[in-house]
């Protein structure tokens, strides 16, 4: 009897995590499909009257440049790319110097950790002035590539941070036994150390694309056309002084929230295979 | 000397840079081949000028109608393009003080809220235009909008969109309560809300913009003119905490504890009042111009049809407008500001803000004495014509004001969420006004 | 770290060497090549008067340093900023922890939670600010209209139109997003308990509260270890969230310190103090890094 309200509590507790867990983001899919006559009558009506999926359809096809839908469709693709080179960039150069911070024995090991942890605590009012200076010199204002590089200089410390703790728990007997069996100190990286820490690059990817999907300071000084605004700052866009469109909002953002929704709901169970490898084992 | 120090090392950066090009190219594939470069142009015709502007979307003039404008400019001179970026008002101060505060100095023609010049001036990003103006500007212009873009006798931008707020009535309510005409001043304003209320025809009449925003400001100040006060005097010393402007403040802490006025206006910017009054929950609103073609608009409203505008109401000392209008001036760093000044003087011409006046009322006084040449609702017209003529800004004169509106801001919510007392709220804002001067 | 003997490795010699600046160069150029000029730059203008609007810059030393700790508005953007923190770190670590442990259960659909609990992570947080600034409205959210129909509430109430009400809403909707990373870090720790060290409990007699309180929650240093620090650097530095769901109102309510240098800079031009506001910003992050490594010893992330 006992253990049958064990269980009972056990289900129950599951589906209220459940249901405070998607209530929220139901709320938000359905505000995008309701008409404006549904999100502002009251008493609240759950589900809309007039339901139509005209939103998506007009974010995907609008040609008006002034329209909130015209900038969304272009912001997508351009987090998209800022994204992806962001996160190429960050684990690119960021993996081997955390091996190298993991492994090797140098001099100024624990200080070149410190430093590039250090990097990642400068909140972005401290730089972004001066940093759309120099962007303007290099001619990178306003430019997806501009910005991916500027996601990349505090991506790449986290990605030191986390990925130099899966080389740690990394037994280095193995890569002993592989130089024996005569790998060069490089191949023993490429051949030994990579594959065992695959898990751990998994979440480090979503980790990377999640940050530079969010970030929001960076970009709304550095950027200001179609041609380079992302996301975040095309949602903060249509929540401003004139012409709040609730059901637009709402549409744009569950087509942002797709793309790392979906990524995460994918690779789930790396996620935890990867946390469980390498940054939670002591 | 910063400069220097910037130099120097931005001159090793980019060496770094440089050094290590290989790798930092390769991952972004080429970063988006940039469209323009500006500066530079194009090898070829040497005689080609690409002016950058910085207008703003979502208000006024459309974005489209702003291209088909600048399209036509084009057009009349050739040799001359325009690169229009189009930001969120939120973002467009920022946006120009990032890039003339960087020395960056990416735009020409800025546009700027009438709020901003002194602190430009000020900061030396943009320029004096007095001796560009023509005889027909000074003449033309309707009088109290014509210097909103002046400082010290110079002027900073000529005016481009021209804004004021009116009194928005629901016209069925008030006939509902028996009312044939919106109210002519400020305490008949609250009779008539009482009324409203009484007969339970909204539980709360009026909605207002007090939220932490300059919104809040823009309703205070016409009230504080009209019941007789001053907020800041000309030298810039506060004289908002006593007096007939410390009245206006209790003025409206009274609609509050009357129930008069909608709670939520405390957090509200002017979508949300524009939304109440649409759909119904309001009998009188606050708001800008652009509120009377939406709230008359079917589908983004329950009460088209039904909606009144009129002057504001007068107080004690008259009646005031408030002011809200933007124009558009040229940057300190443009390197062409001949051919900026052509592309102002096109965009503010009567001939062509006629073609777009509903959208934005034209800057010109003839406009006004012969609606019927104008697209514009006549109702509208004939308000704004009225309210016009009793326009007055707020106190932005001084090249602090947004740092001292933002703590004024903050002293009017304290005062209207009862976190303070009207009078402990305004004389610790009075001290901070003092410091502002000092500093 | 002692127990890895890396440098046992033969040929630690010259190849290693140049390995070793292959390795680290490229990371050091991405992160620091194009900070350094910035925070140069903006540790210079930090030293100086730099108000815009005036002509002279003087160079005040650590002057604007010494008047934002004197400013009360920045105090006071402090205190509601170590609020925040607080609150939404420990809100974050309880709810993350018992939700770890339903996860850890077994049952059916197990599977299925653990995807889902990942939904509001995954959300960019101005989507996050934004769907729950709607669910907030005063007029027409879901959550007021939630709470009159079932009759909870007798009326309509405006969740972020009083300072410390919409400081605590803006917390909730911060922990809603934030909750689910810090459960999926405390679930993977908790994978790695060994079995037999809970079954040794049992069999010594400990009831299920006892085996928690001396098994698992030591365990679970590490992983707890990272989420203070993740969570409360984050939280310290918040801008995002406060940027789209209140913009600091009302009444100053929920301006954090990030805001206050931000508003400092971008409203009132005053670039020097705006620039040492944010310098202290990063000198308090790091004080608390360096706490946390002191009291939870180098566990997991230290060098």
């Amino acid at each position: 009897m006992r253990k049958l309200v064990a269980r009972l509590a056990l289900y129950l507790a599951a589906l209220a995590v459940a249901a405070f867990v998607l209530a929220p983001f139901a709320w938000l899919v359905i505000s995008s499909i309701a008409s404006g006559a549904d999100l502002l009558s009251r008493p609240l009506r759950w589900w809309p009257e007039h339901a139509s999926f005209e939103r998506y359809w007009t974010i995907f096809t609008s040609t008006d440049t002034g329209a909130p839908a015209y900038t969304f469709r272009h912001a997508i693709w351009n987090s998209t790319r800022v994204a992806a080179y962001a996160t190429l960039v960050s684990l690119g150069v960021g993996i081997p110097a955390a091996y190298a911070l993991a492994r090797f024995r140098f001099r100024s090991r624990r200080a070149l950790t410190l430093l590039f942890l250090g990097s990642y605590m400068l909140p972005p009012i401290a730089l972004v002035v001066a940093l759309y200076l120099l962007l303007g010199q290099l001619r990178l204002r306003d430019t997806v590539g501009g910005l991916a590089l500027v996601y990349s200089s505090f991506i790449t410390p986290y990605v030191i941070w986390i990925m130099r703790g899966y080389f740690l728990a990394i037994p280095p007997e193995l890569e002993e036994a592989a130089r024996v069996d005569g790998c060069s100190r490089f191949g023993a990286f490429l051949r030994v150390a990579l594959p065992l820490a695959r898990p751990g690059i998994v979440t480090t990817v979503i980790f990377a694309v999640l940050t530079a999907w969010d970030e929001f300071l960076y970009a709304l000084i550095l950027t200001s056309s179609v041609r380079a605004k992302p996301i975040p700052v095309a949602i903060a866009e249509f929540s401003g002084q004139h012409m709040i469109d609730y059901g637009m909002i709402a549409a744009g953002g569950v087509l942002a929230a797709l793309p790392p929704v979906l990524l995460s709901l994918v690779l789930q169970r790396h996620i935890i295979r990867g946390l469980t490898a390498g940054a939670v084992k002591g | 000397m910063k400069r220097t120090l910037t130099a120097v090392l931005l001159s090793a950066a980019v060496l770094s840079l440089a050094a290590c090009g290989g790798k930092k190219e390769a991952a972004p594939p080429a970063g988006a081949p940039q469209a323009s470069a500006p500066a530079a142009g194009a090898g070829g015709t040497r005689e080609t000028v690409t002016l950058r502007m910085l207008a703003m979307k979502q208000a006024a003039y459309s974005d489209a109608s702003v291209q088909a404008m600048v399209k036509k400019f084009e057009e009349k001179n050739p040799g001359i393009k325009v690169d229009v970026t189009f930001v969120p008002y939120e973002a467009l101060h920022d946006k120009i003080v990032t890039d003339q505060a960087s020395g960056a100095g990416e735009f020409d023609v800025v546009l700027v809220d009438e709020i901003w010049p002194a602190e430009f001036a000020a900061a030396g990003f943009i320029r004096d235009l007095s001796d560009r103006l023509t005889p027909e500007m000074k003449e033309g212009i309707v009088p109290a909008v014509a210097r909103i873009l002046e400082v010290n006798g110079k002027t900073y931008g000529i005016p481009w969109i021209l804004d004021t707020k009116f009194l928005f009535y629901n016209k069925d309510m008030l006939a509902k309560a028996g009312f044939s005409a919106p109210p002519k001043t400020w305490d008949e304003l609250l009779e008539q809300a009482r009324a409203i209320k009484q007969k339970g025809i909204v539980e709360y009449p009026i909605i207002w913009s007090w939220g932490q925003a300059e919104a809040v400001i823009c309703d205070y100040t016409p009230l504080v003119y009209s019941w007789g006060g001053e907020i800041l005097a000309p030298d810039g010393s506060p004289r908002f905490q006593s007096g007939p402007a410390l009245e206006a403040v209790k003025w409206m802490v009274k609609t509050l504890d009357e129930k008069l006025t909608n709670p939520n206006s405390t957090s509200a910017l002017e979508e949300d009042v524009r939304q109440v009054f649409s759909q119904g929950q309001a009998a009188f609103a606050l708001n800008w111009t652009y509120m009377y073609a939406l709230a008359n608009d079917p589908k983004e409203s329950k009460v088209a049809g039904q909606v009144g505008i009129a002057p504001f109401p007068a107080g004690p000392a008259g009646a005031y407008g408030v002011s809200g209008s933007m124009g558009l001036s040229i940057t300190k760093s443009s390197k062409h500001p001949d051919e900026a000044w052509k592309l102002i003087e096109f965009l503010t011409s009567f001939e062509n803000q006629k073609e777009y006046a509903s959208e934005s009322l034209p800057i010109w006084k003839k406009a006004f004495d012969n609606p019927d040449q104008i697209k514009a609702p006549r109702e509208l017209v004939e308000a704004a014509k009225t309210q016009f003529a009793s326009i007055r800004g707020r106190p932005e004169f001084v090249p602090w004001y947004n740092n001292f509106s933002l703590k004024a801001q903050v002293a009017l919510q304290n005062i209207l969420l009862k976190q303070k007392t009207p009078e402990a709220a305004l004389s610790e804002l009075a001290g901070q006004v003092e410091s502002l001067r000092k500093s | 770290m002692k127990r890895t003997p890396a440098h046992r490795l033969r040929g630690a010699g010259e190849s290693g060497t140049l390995l070793l600046v292959l390795f680290l160069l490229p990371a050091m150029v991405v992160t620091f090549g194009l900070i350094v000029v910035p925070l140069a730059d903006s540790f210079w203008t930090s030293l100086h008067r730099l108000n815009l609007t005036a002509a002279d810059r003087p160079f005040v030393g650590f002057g604007n340093y010494v008047e934002a700790i004197r400013d009360a508005g920045f105090r006071q953007a402090l205190a509601r900023t170590l609020y925040f923190t607080v609150v939404s770190t420990l809100l974050e670590l309880v709810l993350g922890l018992a939700v770890a442990l339903l996860l850890n259960q077994d049952f059916r659909g197990r599977g299925l939670l653990r995807a889902l609990v990942l939904i509001p992570w995954a959300l960019p947080t101005m989507v996050n600010g934004m769907m729950w600034r709607w669910i907030y409205h005063p007029q027409y959210g879901a959550l007021n209209a939630l709470l009159t129909q079932t009759g909870l509430l007798d009326s309509y109430r405006n969740w972020l139109g009083s300072p410390a009400l919409a400081m605590n809403m803006v917390i909730l909707a911060d922990v809603w997003k934030m909750t689910p990373l810090v459960a999926i870090i405390l679930l993977a720790n908790l994978q790695t308990i060994p079995g037999e060290l809970l079954e040794a409990a049992s069999i010594d007699g400990a009831g299920a509260w006892q085996r928690f309180w001396h098994v698992t929650l030591p365990w679970l240093r590490p992983g707890i270890l990272i989420v203070l620090v993740l969570r409360t650097m984050e939280a310290f530095k918040v801008f995002d969230i406060i940027y789209i769901m209140t913009r600091g109102g009302p009444a100053n309510g929920t301006q954090t310190v990030a805001y206050y240098a931000y508003t400092e800079a971008f409203s009132s031009l005053q670039f020097g103090r705006g620039a040492a506001l944010s310098f202290l910003i990063a000198l308090a992050v790091g004080l608390m890094a360096v706490l946390y490594f002191r009291l939870l010893g180098e566990e997991g992330a230290g060098a």
